[in-house]
């Protein structure tokens, strides 16, 4: 591991400051993900801000409806929060699903939408990765693939974006505020991450300096009936092979509204507006979640080794979409 | 890169000065010579390292000794103290024969202390019926909340039998 300075930063703003005017330096948050990456040396900044300290960890009620998390606020706290678990239970069981209790002790908001892919060849300094080292090749495209993406990969990178609560985010269409250089802005999920292309180096949107302050969850009564289905290789503390998060709303039979997002699958976290889009209006049967699954499927690029995965998510789409047929008003 | 830190230490204050690189793990093992703490994995895939800080569990093998400046930290072996003997999550574990070689369990302990805390507040887990029900203490509630915790021995079911007792 290689030296650095460490700061506690006591204000976002002078946290940014900092990280902005010196390239070689790293917002350290919860750790969970950076420290194993200066073990593992992928990462190796000179200068570690903590802004643990600096951000909120308040979830407040703005007075538009829509809720405020502090970027500060644990995970394990979030998922637990009463207006998390009742207006928003697809939040709360993504994030539930996701480490171990140690883990969500410990990470936070912000850095769990920053966690980086855990594609075996991205952790593995010994191995090419685009992402890690751009430039120097893929080696999951023709390695070990069970893992990789199956939508919206390039030549470049297959890898796929580990979190569980951007899922969850993404189907929601939270916002996430961002303090950076030039002052604070809104950043839309979908939208924060970034499909690989030909730069896979970069997860997200963000540059250098900016800094996650908070996630505002949207007011969406819709949400209420909603939930967070994850398929992986064992019950409990795995990441997932393929993930669902959906709320909907039916009336009379029919869907009215739909919200409907996919993990394991992308480089980011997979809104499926094309799904969306042929179930609003449609009858809320098993052939409808299925034509809907289907369509936002064939746009599907799998490899050797993780084609499973494409009829595994229309599955689990369906399972999912079914279970909240079913689930009585709270 | 050097830094003077205070660490509270199962009830003892100690300063210290640590590389930045340091983890609260090799700090507590190597620098403290507090060897309840295991390092497993080193990658927080096994919670052998598990201690609660300012009350709550977490993986000192991903945390800074740096950021911790000036957490209370308590170890399997600070459980035991206060005069009333062991804790009483620690003998349950040695009623129910929870452990076989006995490395992963400080952190089995540690992890259990915090479940059972969280579990008393009502926060809910992944197998919570919905997160919006109340929570029980069920067996499948214990495994679920006791998954960061690998045993290579499999001592699973006596684990799950020390915790269930340990909440009652």
């Amino acid at each position: 591991m290689k030296p650095f300075d460490y700061t506690r930063a006591h204000d976002p703003a002078s946290a940014v400051q900092t990280v902005a005017e010196e390239p070689g330096a790293r917002y350290l948050a919860g750790g969970t993900n950076l420290v194993d990456h200066l073990k593992l040396g992928v990462a190796a900044p000179e200068h570690v801000v903590d802004v643990r300290g600096a951000l909120d960890e308040t979830v407040t009620e703005l007075e538009d409806g829509r809720i405020r998390v502090g970027a500060a606020v644990s995970n394990s706290a979030l998922a637990a929060h009463p207006l998390v678990r009742s207006r928003y239970p697809l939040l709360s069981a993504a994030l539930l699903a996701g480490a171990s209790g140690q883990l969500r002790n410990a990470a936070t908001t912000g850095g769990n939408l920053l966690q980086r892919t855990r594609c075996p060849y991205f952790q593995n300094t010994t191995t090419p990765c685009n992402k890690r080292e751009p430039g120097s090749g893929c080696s999951a495209r023709e390695g070990h693939g069970r893992d990789n993406a199956v939508l919206g990969v390039s030549q470049e990178c297959v890898a796929t974006h580990p979190s569980d609560m951007a899922v969850a985010l993404t189907a929601l269409g939270a916002e996430v505020r961002v303090l950076g250089p030039e002052g604070e802005r809104g950043v839309p999920m979908p939208g924060l991450h970034r499909l690989p292309g030909h730069r896979p180096e970069h997860d997200t949107v963000l540059e250098h300096g900016d800094l996650i302050t908070a996630v505002d969850l949207p007011a969406l009564p819709l949400a209420a009936r909603s939930t967070y289905r994850k398929v992986r290789e064992r019950a409990s503390y795995a990441f997932a092979l393929v993930s669902v998060a959906a709320a909907l709303q039916i009336r009379e039979g029919v869907v009215a509204d739909v919200r409907l997002a996919l993990g394991g699958v992308a480089h980011a976290p997979w809104r499926a507006h094309h799904a969306e889009q042929v179930l609003r209006g449609e009858p809320a049967t098993e052939e409808a979640f299925r034509a809907a699954a289907d369509a936002e499927l064939a746009q599907a690029r799998p490899g050797a080794d993780n084609a499973f995965k494409v009829p595994l998510a229309v599955n689990t789409i369906c399972a999912t979409l079914r279970s909240l047929t079913t689930q009585e008003d709270r | 890169m050097e830094a003077t830190i205070t660490l509270h230490v199962d009830g003892y204050r100690r300063e210290l000065t640590v590389d930045t690189r340091t983890t609260l793990l090799d700090a507590l093992r190597d620098r403290l010579g507090e060897y309840s703490p295991k390092k497993g994995c080193d990658h927080g895939q096994c919670g052998a390292c598990t201690v609660l800080a300012d009350g709550r569990r977490i993986l000192s093998c991903l945390a800074l000794a740096v950021a911790q400046d000036g957490a209370h930290v308590t170890t399997a072996a600070g459980l035991a103290q206060g005069g009333g003997g062991p804790h009483r999550v620690t003998r349950a574990f040695l009623e129910h024969d929870a452990y076989q070689c006995g490395y992963c369990t400080p952190g089995q302990i540690c992890s259990a202390v915090g479940a059972l805390s969280e579990l008393e507040a009502g926060m809910p887990s992944h197998a919570t019926d919905h997160p919006d029900a109340p929570v029980r203490t069920t067996d499948a509630e214990i495994r679920e909340r006791m998954s960061g915790n690998l045993c290579r021995c499999g001592a699973y079911p006596a684990i799950v039998a020390a915790v269930r007792e340990a909440a009652q």
